[in-house]
């Protein structure tokens, strides 16, 4: 019986030449990331464990995204922790206003996660990184300070779905889509436990960007990882970004899953989630009128260059609808330094958009566009939880970049093929 | 372990969002974040939970985000155990890194109800509900997950060098 992708690399990191679903093991660590709201829980576990000093100083990483630039002082006060600390321990990667983007897109910016490796993240988001044939999952905060104090956690080997992808996705249709798809279709346990294993020939024709996106949100399913094979695309990605040599590995032929699902890419529609669970999708054309408040385009989800640029093709010459707030955040310096050179930040100011410096902010309810009670929001985020962008009664609405921006535009969710 | 308590009972995909919102996640105080626990779900929480209280959800209980504020939230609430259908893998993995215990059964889950007392020994596999007289087997941990839970958690495990 042979080894999931997954397995693959798990065995490689626990020193076993195979590994089987259900066994436990401890992996050893490439990285360990925190954030300023996690790593201070981990901060003050770490001290508990009476360590002095972290396993690998080029290995741990800290970035300060979520509520930095500082929300309150509070906010602030955990930030100062995280920063002390670093200095302290001499954590090389620490990531401070100026240089933080958004985590999951500023890390694979930096040639901090590769293909092949092994990652742990006080964040949800941190399976991302199965976007690069790494595999990488989230935690809480007393693991990732027992990662930053030993290199390792404990992890129960996961079975494998397989998402068999076919065909080519159509015109203004992006990897967000894909995952919003896949979650309606397997629910927000559907993948419980489990690795989301991606193959087949339609891996070829999504972007890195559109990979990122749909392991982002693999945690929306309930799953441990998303992976998608290394191949041209990834390896073109990663060249130039670490001096490390990236590990490739293949799922065995004979490897076991618990099920195939095929994904005929070309049959993929504009997809929206509605309150307050993932796995609420409906396709652009069964919406129907659903007034908005405001949107957000940005993210660890929907962040990079690829997603504003999409955003902004659409809103370009066009007005976002009175009444809407548009906010759009870049998710890292790099990109928002693209978007001026290139001309789309001036193409979402002068439609009646706002431009703000890289945060996780709105997303999660924490500052940069709350919403009051009853609003609504269609946000390119990755959780439409009660609450989650602000007041309970408050609605989010997941979506593409594209169906973000056309939505803005017409004051109501709204497909691309309306505005164009 | 033995617990015995009272029963507030939540339905399915009780997220980590509603159990402590992040407008609350701007501190580490374990008390302050106690007293803002299921706030959004249920604002009448956090004025009804009694020390030793058992909490029983549906499927997915703690979906959503990493934030180990949530497990901590619930324990510091006074809430030694929570028995659901199924959880989310993060919250599961950190409340046995926490020292919060868990139970994972559909069938306990699904018909113990608000209100009831139930008994909970999981050194001896079985949860009783005092109220009713029923009884239901429950799957004991991994060792390896045992001997975590009985050292005290992650952080003493690794202080006693189990894990290193």
């Amino acid at each position: 019986m042979g080894m999931t992708m997954t397995q693959k690399i798990l065995a490689a990191h626990a020193g076993l030449e195979k590994v089987e679903a259900g066994q436990l093991i401890l992996v050893d660590l490439d990285r360990v990331l925190g954030n300023d709201i996690t790593s201070p829980v981990a901060i003050r576990e770490f001290h508990n464990m009476g360590k002095q000093g972290v396993y690998d100083k080029e290995k741990v990483t800290m970035v300060m995204d979520h509520f930095a630039p500082n929300k309150d002082i509070k906010a602030a006060a955990q930030c100062k922790m995280c920063r002390e600390f670093c200095a302290e321990k001499e954590v090389t990667h620490f990531y401070d206003v100026g240089q933080m983007g958004i985590e999951h897109a500023l890390l694979p910016e930096k040639g901090l996660v590769i293909p092949g490796d092994a990652v742990i993240g006080a964040d949800s988001h941190t399976c991302t990184y199965g976007a690069l044939g790494a595999f990488s999952t989230g935690v809480g905060s007393t693991d990732m300070a027992c990662g930053m104090a030993t290199g390792k956690a404990w992890f129960k080997v996961p079975s494998a779905i397989r998402f068999y992808l076919t065909g080519t996705l159509p015109e203004y249709v992006s990897g967000k889509d894909v995952i919003l798809h896949i979650i309606g279709m397997i629910g927000v346990d559907g993948a419980l436990y489990k690795s989301m294993e991606f193959a087949g020939p339609g891996v070829a024709s999504l972007s890195i960007y559109d990979r990122l996106t749909i392991a982002n949100m693999a945690i929306e399913a309930g799953a441990k990882n998303g992976i998608f094979p290394v191949d041209e695309e990834t390896l073109n990605y990663v060249k130039g970004r670490s001096d490390r040599t990236p590990a490739i590995y293949e799922a065995d032929e004979d490897a076991v899953y618990e099920k195939t699902i095929e994904i005929d890419l070309s049959t993929v529609k504009s997809t929206v989630a509605f309150p307050h669970l993932p796995e609420n999708t409906k396709t652009i054309d069964e919406v129907g009128e659903v007034k908005i408040d405001q949107v957000v385009i940005g993210s660890c989800t929907n962040g990079h260059y690829k997603d504003l640029y999409e955003a902004a093709m659409i809103l370009k010459g066009k007005k976002v609808a009175k009444n809407v707030r548009a906010i759009i955040i870049p998710a890292t310096q790099d990109i928002y330094l693209k978007a001026i050179e290139s001309g789309i930040v001036k193409i979402f100011i002068e439609a009646g958009c706002v431009v703000s410096t890289p945060t996780c902010g709105p997303c999660l309810g924490g500052h940069m566009g709350i919403l009051a009670a009853g609003e609504r929001a269609v946000a390119t985020t990755n959780r439409n939880f009660v609450g989650r962008m602000g007041h309970p009664t408050s609605e989010v609405y997941l979506a593409s970049p594209a169906v973000a921006a056309a939505s803005a535009i017409m004051g109501k969710i709204a497909g691309p093929g309306e505005v164009l | 372990m033995e617990y015995t308590g009272k029963v507030i009972k939540y339905g399915d995909n009780v997220d980590t969002d509603v159990i402590i919102p992040a407008r609350y996640l701007n501190t580490i105080d374990k008390k302050e974040l106690a007293s803002h626990c299921m706030e959004d779900l249920d604002k009448t929480f956090v004025e009804r939970v009694q020390d030793g209280d058992i909490m029983v959800g549906g499927w997915n209980f703690g979906c959503g985000s990493s934030r180990e504020h949530a497990p901590i939230a619930i324990k510091e609430s006074g809430v030694p155990l929570v028995i659901a259908k199924s959880f989310a893998r993060i919250f599961y993995r950190n409340a046995i890194n926490i020292g919060l215990a868990i139970v994972e059964s559909e069938e306990a889950a699904e018909a113990i109800e608000e209100g009831h007392t139930v008994r909970a020994d999981l050194s001896g596999g079985k949860l009783y509900d005092l109220t009713t007289g029923a009884e239901y087997g429950i799957e004991p941990f991994p060792a390896f997950i045992s001997k975590i839970i009985e050292n005290g958690g992650l952080v003493e495990s690794v202080k006693k060098g189990i894990i290193a």
